[in-house]
């Protein structure tokens, strides 16, 4: 392997953990969802469009109030203005949308998700408009090397923070009385709720975690590729709840593991695919490459990475 | 809750037990069905038969989404898909685009077949796991057909792109074009009207064919599945092939409907076949009532007429309310069709117009 070989090769492993970092992130809401309630929220993607278009908008008040703030502090504030408009659009959501439903047939609350799905993606069309809107370089995106690949600012952050969280995250969920709640309902919630846990609070807790996860994932996009729009969430729905099928759903490290690797398989495989198939299919394909890992993992191991069964429950 | 529809459905159970109530009624539905779109060319001009043209291909969509969701109870968040693998295959295979000229009759069963077969490869891995899995494959199935719509065409050009397959033959059987006007008793016919006629005449047969299944043997094990797998399969049905065979006759129904599209349009293009299209099918059978074919019916209808309706409601209101247009009607229909699925399953699970039966399990 030349050394320029080697350097795209660096490269695209630099792009994949950008890529996972975030995919983790948002796989993390999927997963603990689906541990306490045995749903997958569709609309989850949706809540990380929001957080991305309402940093956005916040952003821009700020700026306008204040010209002279640093980049990364503006980014900062508006971020920590998004993050509780997500926790209410999720508390939100699980209060309306799924808890009348607990007991319904499966497909009842499936039905409902897709509705508050397309639900939100219209309102973020009446209120932030059809058009895509560039997302200011609020942390700087001047490139440097490394090793002979090119990295930006942004990225590092994106890693950094992302990372920071998961191990925060870990942190409460196994170490403390709320975690332990939580893992107990995710478990048993009758048995739980004879315990002394407060089943509704805790699922309402775990909506909310999740969203607040999912407006810092959707800032991370939005400052990756500079850009935000209505419709980023549902792609990027799809790719974290493939992530968090990879590394088992329910399995919080399983969701972080899926995240990465998921990030690395779409990174080089889009880097790669033109090689491998003669020129046929190019980089325009690199969505497909989620579906295919999500249809491997299915067929050939369902319960994921590090996952529990997923055969119909009865 | 809604005292009309209850009405009418007990209206219709009695009017089912007088056998003279009954021919009445099937001679009275299939006049009013025979000159409808005269009646409806004449009133509002041929833009709306084209509407009603449209309304009869959602009715065998949203039934062939029925069998799926409705029957089975197995959630397909991308049927839109199979609806363009049926367009797609007429479209490349009587189109000028590969110089492929096969008959209508070869190409309609074609679509169907292919549509079936992609059903089957993307539920065979699915159905055995819980139903979430096999909605989110869906969802994701249906992007991933656009995906291959879009891009295939290089390095060697298989769709045309984005652009689409256009000239494609219109419908018709041996030399009888149903493109052209034809004149029947001094009166004239044109084109839009025939395509009412054969697309009618398919959609009855995609009712009847609906009818027969529900009651049969396949239809009764369909929601034997859907109420409770475990204890159908330990009354001996096989439920993975059952749903297997549920999920490819769904396919094939939308991929009967794809082939009538490409035909009647001329044209096909990716745009066509976006996730939103799948929502408002399922919004059809789930609003109209889940599992009940008149039920299906009456959502298909509704809400093919509606984005209509819109047009010349919403944006008047507008002009005079704002003097300018700030909600495009297209927004504010996803918006109510989002609201609506939402709605319907909280407060109306089994529709507006649910069956007998299933009024009786929810009221027990």
């Amino acid at each position: 392997m030349s050394a320029v070989d080697f350097e795209i090769l660096l490269q695209q492993i630099l792009n994949g953990l950008v890529l996972g970092s975030v995919y983790a992130l948002v796989a993390l809401g999927y997963t603990m969802v689906y541990g306490v309630l045995g749903l997958i929220n569709f609309a989850h993607g949706e809540v990380v469009m929001i957080g991305a278009l309402s940093t956005l908008s916040a952003a821009r008040l700020l700026q306008s109030v204040l010209p002279g703030l640093p980049g990364p502090i503006v980014l900062l504030l508006s971020t920590l203005a998004a993050i509780p408009v997500c926790m209410a659009l999720g508390y939100t959501i699980e209060r309306v949308a799924y808890r009348p439903l607990r007991f319904a047939p499966r497909l009842a609350p499936l039905i409902t998700a897709i509705g508050v799905s397309i639900l939100l993606q219209n309102i973020a069309m009446v209120v932030w408009g059809r058009s895509y809107h560039s997302f200011p370089a609020y942390v700087s995106t001047e490139p440097f090397q490394v090793f002979g690949a090119t990295m930006t600012p942004v990225q590092v952050v994106i890693i950094v923070v992302a990372m920071a969280i998961m191990a925060g995250l870990m942190f409460l969920v196994h170490r403390t009385k709320l975690g332990r709640a939580m893992r107990a309902t995710a478990e048993n919630q009758s048995v739980a709720g004879l315990m002394g846990v407060n089943i509704n609070a805790i699922i309402s807790i775990t909506f909310v975690i999740g969203s607040a996860l999912a407006a810092v994932a959707g800032v991370m996009v939005a400052a990756n590729y500079s850009i935000a729009h209505y419709y980023m969430g549902f792609v990027l729905g799809l790719k974290a709840f493939t992530a968090a099928v990879l590394g088992g759903i329910g399995n919080l490290g399983g969701a972080v593991a899926g995240g990465l690797l998921l990030g690395l398989i779409e990174s080089l495989g889009a880097g790669y695919i033109g090689d491998l198939t003669g020129g046929f299919m190019g980089s325009n394909y690199q969505d497909v490459f989620a579906f295919f890992v999500l249809i491997m993992v299915l067929v050939f191991r369902p319960s994921g990475l590090m996952g529990e069964r997923v055969a119909e429950r009865a | 809750m809604s005292w009309a529809a209850k009405d009418l459905g007990d209206w219709v159970e009695t009017a089912k037990r007088d056998p003279r109530a009954r021919w009445l009624g099937v001679a009275l539905i299939a006049v009013a069905l025979a000159v409808l779109p005269f009646v409806a060319g004449a009133v509002g001009g041929r833009g709306w038969v084209r509407i009603i043209d449209f309304a009869l291909l959602y009715v065998m969509l949203a039934l062939g989404l029925n069998i799926v969701v409705g029957f089975a109870g197995l959630l397909d968040l991308g049927y839109i898909a199979f609806y363009a693998v049926g367009a797609y295959t007429y479209a490349l295979l009587a189109s000028p685009h590969f110089g492929i000229h096969l008959p209508v009759w070869l190409v309609l069963p074609m679509g169907a077949g292919v549509a079936g077969v992609f059903g089957v490869l993307l539920g065979a891995p699915t159905l055995k796991l819980r139903g979430d899995y096999l909605a989110i494959v869906t969802l994701g199935f249906g992007e991933i057909i656009r995906i291959f719509l879009n891009n295939l065409n290089a390095p060697v050009n298989i769709t045309n792109g984005p652009q689409g397959v256009n000239r494609i033959d219109p419908i018709s059987f041996s030399n009888f074009s149903l493109a052209k006007p034809v004149e029947v008793l001094g009166i004239d016919v044109p084109s839009v009207h025939l395509y009412y006629y054969l697309f009618l005449a398919l959609a009855l047969l995609v009712i009847f064919v609906s009818l027969r299944l529900e009651n049969s043997r396949i239809g009764r094990a369909w929601v034997a599945i859907r109420e409770d797998e475990v204890a159908a399969k330990a009354m001996g049905i096989n439920t993975r092939n059952i749903k297997l065979l549920a999920f490819a006759m769904g396919a094939s129904f939308g991929g009967i409907a794809g082939g009538l599209f490409a035909g009647f349009q001329g044209f096909v293009s990716p745009e066509s076949f976006i996730l939103m299209e799948s929502v408002v099918v399922l919004c059809m059978v789930v609003l109209g009532g889940m599992g009940h074919i008149p039920g299906v019916i009456l959502g298909a209808v509704l809400l093919a007429a509606m984005p209509e309706v819109f047009r010349n409601t919403i944006v008047p209101v507008q002009q005079q309310l704002f003097g300018k247009i700030v909600f495009d009607p297209e927004v504010v229909r996803m918006l109510l069709f989002g609201l609506a699925l939402v709605l319907v399953m909280l407060f109306r699970p089994a529709g507006i117009w649910p069956s007998t039966t299933r009024k009786r399990e929810l009221a027990s």
